[in-house]
Formats: structure tokens, C-alpha cells, sequence
């Protein structure tokens, strides 16, 4: 359980937010300049906010009312950085066991070689940061954080300076991060991909202030978050599970609340639980179950909410047996098609809706699927 | 005639010289390193005094610097009588007078290029210890001393170097006695100053030459390989 509350001015820009979560991996996702870096800063101890107060499963770490700061190097918060930050003059072996030098000697044996594998680092260990790709450096980083024993672990866009290929690489990792260990994870980014992939909660920042709180589903399919989010790149998530793999026409069934979903094949056993963010653009509206249409994909639902934008798109909320799907048409559309909340529909899902910012490499397939796959 | 063609008294003046520059070196090693890491980390009232004060030595006349010891440590002097009477040391006409004002004259490199080596140090990597748990010394130890060690080492051997060649405020403090404060400049002075003393100040000279080269040489050898190791290479 991790409760946060910070106010704090920076010249012209001032942080107030506050947010609640429960464990798992709450993402703090806004624009660069939302305040996102400077929240986790305060979590972490590397500033005295001008008030606040920060609470980490009971443990209190900041609060300035009753004049309480427990310094950095005594809050056992884990810090991935950005850049890594590894300390160039150790070598990795050292960078990794650098925090349990301060750490207490704690029952359960040396999670050293645990963690070692779980990152996958065993054979860099006498290697220099120096001669370390991007990707590696980022998962010593984590091991360096995971090995300081932190009772919460913070993350800063720690893919951010990665490229498609190594992220890739670290998503698995950060998953069974999630997963695998018991330790709550804050997980900064501007990625709408990484956030529908990894968060269990998700807070969305915007100048400073908390727009929304709350599971990563529910957020992503509110509409007045559009405008936060970014348009393109808006959409919803269906959790769904691989019913079936159809060989002949090299397709993977995925079983939603609403029916059916077919996609590019996946690598994945029948059973597995995938996350799918199907995008707002990626959608088209039917009044009646259409026939003699290539896509493969369409879901029934109702329409819950339609929120006009700027110009002639609208956003529309549908809801598939319980789950949103979030589209976006013309005003006119919905005119033609007399859209009101409450009217019965089709959601058609684009089949052309290859997606490179897809998570390459991770699920294999995954960069040729329908719309975007987050395994989870 | 001793080794190399090298007279007893010549032989004296470069033991003392090597002598009085290591202890100034060393000697001034704490100090500069404290200065360093105030004047570039400190938020303090005094802070562009404290700058002035130990910039000093390097733009006034050197002979202002050893006058100004003289009245500062000379026998009689405020300090020096206090430091003489009260823990015995005495500076005045002393080896270790040479090294006192050989340390000041090599203050401002020392402590200019620690500076700059502290300037340089990513401080994200200070904070980035903290979250591991590291208290500020141990930081201090373990992340910003390995990477600012180049600067301490080029620091070191510019205040070494600095030593070697001091002669203004060493002679107007401590002056020229064969022995005990005649190092190599003072030494190549005063045969300057005798009809037929030329041989012996060119020998001189020539030992000054290498062990500038060999001091130059070391510097260099030494910093790459903290650089190097302070780069992760």
C-alpha cells in the first residue's frame, strides 16, 4: 500500500498531487513537464517537498506537518533511473552488490544469484558499464535496485532510452518483476503502450496535478482523458485469453467478454492471459452485423458515452459485455447513423492495424498483430 | 666528487629539494582536497574569501608570500612563536619552513584542478548511491573520491612540481642555508653568485631538467590510468 501526497513549487511550475495504490505496478503516466520525475524524486527522498507526505506500507517517509524526512539512503526505496546512472568505476559485479553493502543481513539466504538470473546478467558480471549496451545497463540497473533490498521500487522511464529492439528485451523482465517478487513498483512513462502493458494502477499527471487514479482499464477508457493520453494513440484495453491457434490460416483465437478476436499467430499456449489495446482509430462503427467485410473482427456492444472533440471527430464509448472499447468517427457518422447512448452496434476492428510500436520481440508475432498485444 | 660527478653539497641540495617537495605535497594534500570540495560543493558565508585567500600565493610576488610567512611563522612571528612554544614546531631557517612555503606557493594549482575533477562529477551518481543506502560519507568514499581521483593525482604532482622550483618566498622566509633550507634553485643561485660556479649550476640545472621530465612523465602515466579506471575502461 503506497499513499502519496506532494506539493511543491519549482519556479513557475508547481507539483500538487495525490494518489493512493495498492501493490503490483501503479504507472504514473503524463507528458514530459507533468510532474512525473519530480513525484518519484519525493517518493525516493532526493528532495524535501514543501508538503506532503508519503507513506510506504505503514511506514511513514515524509511528513512535513509533523516535521518527519527520512533521508534517501534510509527509506529503502529502489531507484531505476532514466540513463541507469551505474557507477562507472565498478565493475557490474560490484554496481549490483553496491547496496547490500548498507542493506541488513536479512534471513532467506543471498537473493544475489536469484536476482542474477531473473535479469538474465550472469555472464556480464566482470564486464565495466562502459562496455554495456543500452538494455544491459538498464537490467543491472534494476538488479542494482532489486539487491539494495527496497520495500518499494521506483522506475523513471527506465526504457526511455532504449530502442524498439531493446525494449523488447526489458519488458519481459520488468513483468516478472511485477509478478515474481513481492515488492511494490512505481513505474514512470510517457508510453501509452508501456503503461497498457505493465500498470495495475495507473495515474495520470498533467501539469502537476492527478487527472485520474485508478485500474489501468478503467482509466484508459474514460474519453476526457483523451486530450492527456494523445489522440492517436488512445485506446482501450480487453483482457483476453488464447482459446485456440487455427493452423491452417496461421491465426490465434483470442477469447474476449464480447465474443472472438482473430489474430496473426501468437507464441503462445492455449490458456495464456494476453492484455489487447485496441486503439480508438483502429475501430469502425456498424449498425448491423456486417457481411462481405474482410476484417475478421467484430464485437457487439451498445454505445455508453460519445464526447465530441475538437473539429468534426468524436470520441465513443462502447461498451462489449462489460468492457470498453473506445472509437473514433466523424460527427457526421454519428448523425448518419443516429448514435445515441444506449443504441445496440458493432465494433469492426481493423485488420490492417499493424502496429511497430507494438511490443516487437516480446510476444513473437506480436509486431504483425491486429492491434497491440501486451502479454499479461 | 660523489656520483655523476656530483659534489656532497650538490648531492644535499637535490636530497633536500626532493625532501622538502614530497613533504609539501603531502602536506598540503588534506588541505587542498578540504578547500576543493568546499569552494566547489560549499553554499557558504565566505566562500569567495576563502577562494581569494588560497588564489593568493599564485598572483602576488612570491617574495610577498615569504615575507608575509616570515611575520606569520618566524620565530617571533604570531603563529610561529605559539606553534614553537606551545608543540615545538619551528618553521623559521627550518627544512620544513621550505616545505611550508613551497605547500603555499602550490595550493592554488592543487586545489584548481581538484576542482575542476569535482565539477566534473555526475552528482545523479550521488544520488543514485543514496537510494542504494549509502549515508553522505560513505558516497563521499565510495562513488565521488574513486572519480575525482585523476584530479587529486594531476593536483599532486602540479603542487610536487611546484615545489621543485619554488625560490622567492623559500629564501625570503627561510633563506639559503646549505643544509637545511639550499635547495636546487636556491643552490644554482647561489653558485651564480661565485666567479667559476658555472659548472656546478649547469650540473644542477640538468638534474632539475630530469627530474621535471621524470615527474612530468609520472603525472602523465598515472592520471591516464585513473582516468581510465574512473571511466569504466
Amino acid at each position: 500500500m503506497l499513499r502519496v501526497s506532494v506539493t511543491h513549487r519549482l519556479g513557475s511550475f508547481t507539483l500538487d498531487a495525490a494518489f493512493d495504490s495498492e501493490n503490483g505496478l501503479t504507472a504514473l503516466f503524463g507528458r514530459s513537464g507533468a510532474g512525473k520525475t519530480s513525484l518519484i524524486n519525493a517518493i525516493a527522498g532526493l528532495y524535501r517537498p514543501d508538503r506532503g507526505r508519503i507513506v510506504v506500507d505503514g511506514t511513514v517517509l515524509t511528513d512535513t506537518s509533523a516535521g518527519i524526512f527520512v533521508p534517501a539512503h534510509r527509506r529503502r526505496v529502489g531507484y531505476v533511473f532514466q540513463e541507469g546512472r551505474l557507477f562507472p568505476h565498478l565493475n557490474v559485479r560490484q554496481n549490483l552488490l553496491y547496496g547490500s553493502w548498507f542493506a541488513p543481513r536479512e534471513a532467506g539466504g543471498n537473493p544475489f544469484d536469484r536476482i542474477v538470473e531473473l535479469l538474465g546478467i550472469g555472464g556480464l558480471l566482470a564486464r565495466r558499464p562502459a562496455n554495456l549496451s543500452g538494455g544491459e545497463k538498464q537490467r543491472v540497473a534494476i538488479g542494482r535496485a532489486l539487491l539494495s533490498q527496497p520495500h518499494l521500487l521506483v522506475m523513471d522511464e527506465p526504457l526511455a532510452s532504449l530502442d524498439e529492439g531493446r525494449r523488447g528485451e526489458i519488458f519481459p523482465y520488468i513483468e516478472r518483476l511485477r509478478d515474481e517478487t513481492r515488492v511494490p513498483i512505481v513505474y514512470v512513462s510517457h508510453s501509452i503502450a508501456e503503461v497498457a502493458r505493465l500498470a495495475t494502477t495507473l495515474v495520470v499527471l498533467s501539469e502537476g496535478r492527478v487527472a485520474a487514479v485508478g485500474p489501468t482499464a478503467q482509466v484508459m477508457a474514460r474519453l476526457d482523458l483523451f486530450p492527456l493520453t494523445g489522440r492517436a494513440e488512445a485506446g482501450a484495453i480487453l483482457a483476453t485469453r488464447v482459446a485456440a491457434h487455427d493452423r491452417a490460416f496461421g491465426l490465434t483465437v483470442l477469447k474476449v467478454a464480447a465474443g472472438e478476436l482473430r489474430v496473426p499467430h501468437l507464441d503462445l499456449p492455449v490458456g495464456a492471459a494476453l492484455r489487447v489495446r485496441i486503439r480508438a482509430r483502429d475501430v469502425m462503427i456498424a449498425l448491423e452485423a456486417p457481411a462481405g467485410l474482410s476484417a475478421l473482427n467484430v464485437l457487439p456492444g451498445t454505445v455508453a458515452e460519445i464526447v465530441a472533440g475538437e473539429g468534426p471527430i468524436v470520441q465513443m464509448r462502447l461498451d462489449c459485455a462489460g468492457e470498453a472499447l473506445i472509437a473514433r468517427l466523424t460527427r457526421r457518422s454519428v448523425e448518419t447513423l443516429g448514435l445515441v447512448p444506449g443504441k445496440r452496434v458493432h465494433a469492426v476492428i481493423k485488420s490492417i492495424a499493424f502496429d511497430h510500436h507494438a511490443f516487437a520481440g516480446a510476444v513473437p508475432g506480436a509486431a504483425s498483430a491486429d492491434a497491440e498485444i501486451a502479454e499479461g | 666528487m660523489g656520483l655523476i660527478g656530483l659534489t656532497p653539497e650538490e648531492l644535499t641540495a637535490i636530497r633536500l629539494s626532493l625532501r622538502v617537495a614530497t613533504a609539501a605535497m603531502l602536506g598540503s594534500l588534506p588541505v587542498g582536497l578540504m578547500a576543493a570540495m568546499l569552494l566547489a560543493r560549499g553554499r557558504f558565508w565566505g566562500r569567495s574569501l576563502l577562494n581569494v585567500v588560497v588564489h593568493l600565493p599564485l598572483v602576488m610576488p612570491p617574495v610577498v608570500t615569504g615575507y608575509l610567512l616570515l611575520i606569520l611563522f618566524g620565530r617571533h612571528g604570531v603563529l610561529g612563536e605559539f606553534l614553537a612554544d606551545r608543540l615545538g614546531v619551528v618553521f623559521a631557517f627550518r627544512w620544513t619552513g621550505a616545505a611550508l612555503a613551497s605547500a603555499v606557493m602550490g595550493l592554488p594549482l592543487m586545489v584548481r584542478s581538484m576542482r575542476l575533477s569535482i565539477d566534473s562529477v555526475d552528482r545523479r551518481l550521488e544520488d543514485a548511491a543514496a537510494t542504494l543506502g549509502a549515508g553522505r560519507v560513505w558516497v563521499w568514499l565510495t562513488v565521488t573520491l574513486p572519480l575525482i581521483l585523476p584530479g587529486i593525482v594531476a593536483g599532486m604532482i602540479l603542487s610536487f612540481a611546484r615545489a621543485l622550483g619554488e625560490f622567492g618566498a623559500t629564501i625570503t622566509f627561510v633563506s639559503n642555508i646549505p643544509g637545511e633550507t639550499q635547495t636546487l634553485p636556491t643552490a644554482i643561485y647561489t653558485f651564480l653568485q661565485v666567479p667559476g660556479g658555472e659548472v656546478g649550476a649547469l650540473r644542477l640545472t640538468a638534474v632539475a631538467v630530469a627530474i621535471s621530465i621524470a615527474a612530468l612523465l609520472a603525472s602523465e602515466a598515472v592520471t591516464q590510468r585513473a582516468s581510465r579506471r574512473a571511466a569504466g575502461l
